[in-house]
């Protein structure tokens, strides 16, 4: 039985279906509740803070022993700034924590911080990206005069051969406004004292336990053992809940001063002001083209709003490193160069948010080529015929090495599947009657499941990506696979489930997963950056191969044969060529009751695997039909089709989820989500009736179709596809947009593609709707 | 997100909320749907000290037509009108409109008379109310009075009403035959209040336009009646033609508001664009 490629139902969603998934506000017991204060400025002094009498408040005087949250890049570039957990001198963005209450309920503590009066003198708040990079402007940190936070470089020695050999150089700015993950659970921890043993344990919606705990442990300097942190069902996380945030760190501190148990369930307005928001990005592009449309030199100058601070562990590198590292993306571009900057603003924190620079970059290469392709007289599939890689692997001009993908494969496929000239056909005769429809294509690779070197090469000082799995088969056959790992809401257990069966011979639902609890699971990174199905499913592979070469060696003693002969399915043991076979359960009671019989084998079955891979490149090429509405701007999505490469599927069914729920979140990039600051730093959409998820209503069935290219970058043959969804899609529907409205020679360069923002150009080309 | 502290009265009787009404004046809030309410005071902007649920109050829930029109009473949800409630295009107009208003869910809880006492000017019932010519009955211990609904809407979230009154009832005109109704509402995704929207009435006997109604909502601070325009309108064919003048006039007579979610050129443009929709919807 092959349990691989199969679309097994989820083994989560029986529980998470019927109710009883555990959250962490369904843990809160009977702890005191925690509300912090916030301020209510983005930029200023602390002159004093006000505490109401008989009140338990503390503020940043109170954890002056706590080290601030201080992340670090090792390159020349970078500059450390220090978040202190609760600011003592001065506050840096609106929304950020300067008092900690806590009271008997939630409603309570609300009431005593609404009475907490923090004096700020006011300063002016620097919230614009560009705005920040003027000179003149008193810096964010004093550490940071220019506030560029971290800045790479690089040039190819023929680039400006290129640009003067160009037949056609093409000029763009692009604009990313800014975004939130918008989890539908926000952040919350319940921090609980043992009183015996003094331990805490930290139970938080969070994405990579055991990097909090060493934080949170580093921060108050205490022991990493006295502190257990556990990440229970978690409500969607996306990379907002990755990172160290100074509340966690408050409330491991608050139990361990209360000796009590404290719980923080954050708010939706908390949660879009002080969490971590992304995308906040600036790209001026230039594009050597030739005359055949090949694309001889990129020069690009990205800037990358980062914040107010550096996210910890990954650091506000994160955004303008992967800017730099993959902006070539699918194409073969020899001559590249590039300045890239994170840019520090009086503005909440960024940090990683599916797709992280990616949606970005795919936006600005995939406006580049439709450009080009316009100006040159070239067809919009023919231009990117002539510019993606083919021949594999490919080294870029940044170093990267892509392994084996399909990336022109890809868009023939996806070319074919919208059927293009009875598309033509079809926009030609709507046209006629006032209709507008376009179809606009999205090519892009991904680079997933990358281990330690890729983060090494970044100059972390804190290098993620290996991951180590412990496998073990109990005396009754059942196995207990242990993971750093996190998953929260991607059906991991039941892909890994689906890997160590066809390992082991046994069903899935014999195998148990454990994962988020650093008392009970090895150290590791956690669930994001597309990784798990490729870093934790291999270790896993080769722990329960291990295991799986044990079971086989006792069968061998046990029927007089050589474990090479021994295949292990369906609960069985066989001997190949005979009819000799032993049930599982049978060698599994022996290998820990009859150990004595098994010459060189140690008691038990259990085994321990790392895998720590170099990365795999998925890719995709995402196809948009749309209709534009030219007199309200609104844009309907008609049809969305995915060609996915994503290697071998564990679980096809769990890969589409992923794509159509990437997709989901790459329109609401489109068309809809948008975080607006005003001019002195407060947030305007700090609720759902301000900040725009599209719902049901707007995004359409997502048509999915899948390749597979078997790669050796990845002993279990699959590809990372977390993010792909949500780093093409935004390109694929602002080409439909901008070929729907190619009558009146429109161009887009600009996400969200607000129904306002293509008015407004409609406006400007003279289309009245009052004419 | 949790309301500051607040005392709580459910009275079973119209006379019991107007006494509540009368003694506790300015410090209170009425009840009945709470899908504005709620959020406002989960979110902290809206603190009132005591809040008056009306939802034990049977003799609120009503909607009936008679010769006179139909009557809403303060409990009526929107869901109510997912069906008509009344023969003819009045009930048509109402069933389209409603489905235009937020999700279903919400539209089981919110209700007519809330929308209009909370006077977003966004609302659609608040459109409909100011194009159809509605009265709003407000009745405190003091008695009873009908006010037009050009009297009615002060501003956004501002209305007419006195501290101690309750709007008890809305009425509107009936409507026969005769008329044909349109409505056009732009927002960005399904659910969401207006970015611009219109909503025209008009009764055409052999091809000439013979009464007139027409309305914009979610441009400025409440909703417009374009009165010079049904002025227009009435004497002449609903044509194109006509059609495109209106919408012209609609366009340059509004000054809308600018947010976050629309520029005032936007909004203009919406304007005429749901002008002409729902125009254009009238008149098929």
């Amino acid at each position: 039985m092959n349990w691989i490629g199969r679309s097994l139902p989820r083994l989560e969603d029986p529980s998470l279906l019927k109710g009883n998934g555990s959250y962490v506000a369904d843990r809160i017991g009977n702890a005191a509740s925690v509300r912090f204060v916030r301020s209510p400025l983005a930029r200023g002094a602390i002159t004093g803070i006000e505490i109401p009498s008989g009140t338990v408040v503390f503020t940043g005087r109170d954890l002056s022993g706590v080290k601030p949250i201080r992340p670090i890049l090792h390159r020349p570039d970078y500059v450390a700034i220090g978040q202190p957990v609760l600011p003592v001198d001065r506050v840096t963005f609106c929304g950020q924590a300067v008092a900690v209450v806590v009271a008997e309920d939630p409603a309570r503590a609300e009431d005593i911080a609404d009475r907490v009066f923090v004096d700020i003198e006011g300063e002016n708040a620097i919230v614009d990206l560009d705005a920040a990079l003027a000179t003149g402007t008193a810096p964010v940190h004093p550490e940071a005069v220019s506030n560029v936070l971290v800045e790479g470089r690089m040039k190819t020695a023929g680039l400006d051969t290129a640009f003067e050999e160009a037949a056609e150089i093409v000029t763009l700015e692009l604009r990313s406004h800014r975004q939130s993950a918008a989890p539908m659970e926000n952040r919350g921890g319940v921090a609980v004292y043992d009183v015996a043993s003094g331990r805490v344990t930290l139970t938080a919606s969070v994405q990579m336990p055991h990097m909090l705990r060493t934080g949170i442990a580093d921060a108050l300097g205490m022991t990493e053992s006295d502190l257990r942190v556990i990440a229970p069902d978690v409500g969607g996380g996306f990379g907002q809940k990755m990172s160290l945030f100074p509340e966690y760190v408050v409330l491991v501190w608050l139990a361990r001063k209360l000796k009590r148990d404290v719980a923080w369930i954050e708010d939706r307005r908390e949660n879009f002001t002080a969490s971590a928001h992304g995308r906040d990005q600036a790209f001026s592009l230039r594009g050597a083209f030739a005359k055949d449309g090949r694309l001889l030199g990129l020069d690009a100058d990205l800037r990358s709003n980062v914040g107010a601070f550096s996210c910890y562990p990954v650091t506000c590198g994160v955004e303008p490193l992967m800017a730099l590292a993959e902006l070539p993306g699918p194409y073969d571009l020899a001559e590249y160069g590039v300045r890239s900057r994170g840019v520090t603003t009086n503005t909440c924190m960024m940090a990683p948010y599916r797709g992280v620079s990616r949606p970005m970059l795919t936006f600005s290469m995939e406006r580049l080529m439709e450009v080009a392709a316009t100006r040159l007289g070239i067809d919009s599939v023919e231009i990117r015929r002539r510019n993606l890689i083919t021949a594999f692997p490919h080294r870029s001009p940044t170093g990267l090495v892509y392994d084996e993908g399909s990336y022109l494969q890809a868009m023939e496929a996806a070319a074919k599947s919208v059927d293009l000239p009875a598309f033509r056909a079809r926009q030609a005769a709507a046209r006629l009657r006032g209709h507008f429809l376009g179809v606009g294509f999205s090519v892009f690779s991904e680079r997933t499941g990358y281990g330690t070197p890729a983060y090494a090469a970044r100059g972390m000082e804190i290098v993620p990506g290996y991951e180590i799995v412990d496998c073990t088969m109990d005396p009754s056959g059942d196995v207990v696979l242990r993971i750093g790992s996190s998953p929260h809401g991607q059906g991991l257990k039941t892909s890994l489930a689906q890997l160590v069966s066809d390992e082991l011979g046994i069903e899935p639902h014999r195998i148990r997963i454990i994962s988020g609890d650093t008392d009970a699971t090895p150290y590791g990174w956690g669930t994001f950056a597309s990784r798990s199905m490729v870093i934790a499913g291999g270790a896993s592979k080769l722990a329960a191969g291990k295991v799986a070469h044990k079971l086989k060696t006792i069968a061998a003693q046990l029927m007089e044969t050589t474990a090479e002969s021994i295949t292990l399915e369906n609960g069985w043991a066989r001997v190949s060529n005979s009819n000799q076979a032993t049930a599982i359960g049978v060698l599994a009671r022996a290998a820990y009751h009859q150990s004595h019989r098994f010459k060189g084998l140690s008691p038990g079955l259990h085994e321990s695997a790392v895998y720590d891979p170099g990365g795999t490149f998925s890719n995709a090429c995402h196809v948009a039909i749309v209709e534009v509405d030219i007199e309200t701007g609104g844009t309907r999505i008609e049809r969305f089709i995915v060609v996915e490469d994503a290697g071998v599927l564990i679980n096809p069914m769990i890969v589409d989820g992923q794509i159509a729920g990437g997709v989901a979140q790459g329109i609401a990039n489109a068309l809809f989500e948008e975080i607006i600051y005003d001019e002195s730093g407060n947030l305007l959409t700090a609720s759902f009736a301000d900040y725009l998820p599209p719902t049901s209503a707007e995004v359409p069935e997502i048509e999915i179709i899948h390749m597979e290219t078997v790669s050796p970058e990845s002993i279990t043959k699959a590809k990372g596809v977390g993010e792909g969804g949500a780093i093409g899609a935004p390109a694929a529907v602002v080409n439909a947009i901008v070929d729907a409205l190619s009558p009146f020679g429109i161009q887009l360069f600009e996400l969200p593609a607000t129904p306002q923002r293509i008015r407004e150009q409609l406006r400007r080309a003279g289309v009245a709707t009052h004419g | 997100m949790k309301p500051a502290a607040f005392d709580y009265f459910r009275p079973a009787s119209l006379s019991d909320a107007l006494a509540l009404l009368a003694k506790y004046k300015d410090d209170c809030k009425i009840l009945a749907g709470g899908q504005s309410l709620v959020p406002a005071m989960n979110f902290r902007l809206a603190r009132p000290a005591i809040l008056i649920d009306i939802n034990d109050i049977a003799e609120l829930d009503y909607v009936h037509a008679d010769d006179r029109g139909l009557h809403i009473g303060a409990l009526t949800r929107h869901a109510a009108f997912h069906r008509r409630v009344v023969d003819g295009p009045l009930g048509a107009l109402f069933s389209a409109v409603a489905r235009h208003i937020a999700h279903y869910p919400i539209r089981q809880r919110g209700t007519f008379a809330g929308s209009l006492a909370h006077a977003d000017p966004a609302s659609e019932w608040c459109l409909l109310a100011t194009t159809l010519d509605a009265t709003v009955v407000a009745k405190s211990a003091r008695g009873e009075r009908a006010i037009a609904i050009g009297d009615f809407f002060n501003g956004t979230f501002s209305t007419d009403l006195e501290p101690d009154e309750l709007l008890a009832e809305v009425h509107l005109p009936p409507m026969g035959q005769g008329w044909r109704t349109g409505f056009y509402e732009f927002s960005r995704r399904a659910g969401d209040f207006a970015l611009g929207m219109a909503l025209a009435a008009l009764r055409i006997e052999a091809g000439v336009v013979r009464e007139a109604r027409l309305g914009v909502g979610g441009v400025s601070d409440r909703a417009i009646r374009l009165r010079k325009l049904e002025e227009r309108l009435v004497g002449g064919a609903a044509s194109q033609e006509m059609i495109d003048t209106i919408a012209r006039e609609a366009w340059a007579s509004v000054s809308p508001i600018g947010d976050i979610h629309a520029t005032p050129e936007y909004r203009r443009d919406l304007v005429a664009t749901a002008v002409k929709r729902a125009l254009t919807e009238a008149a098929a």
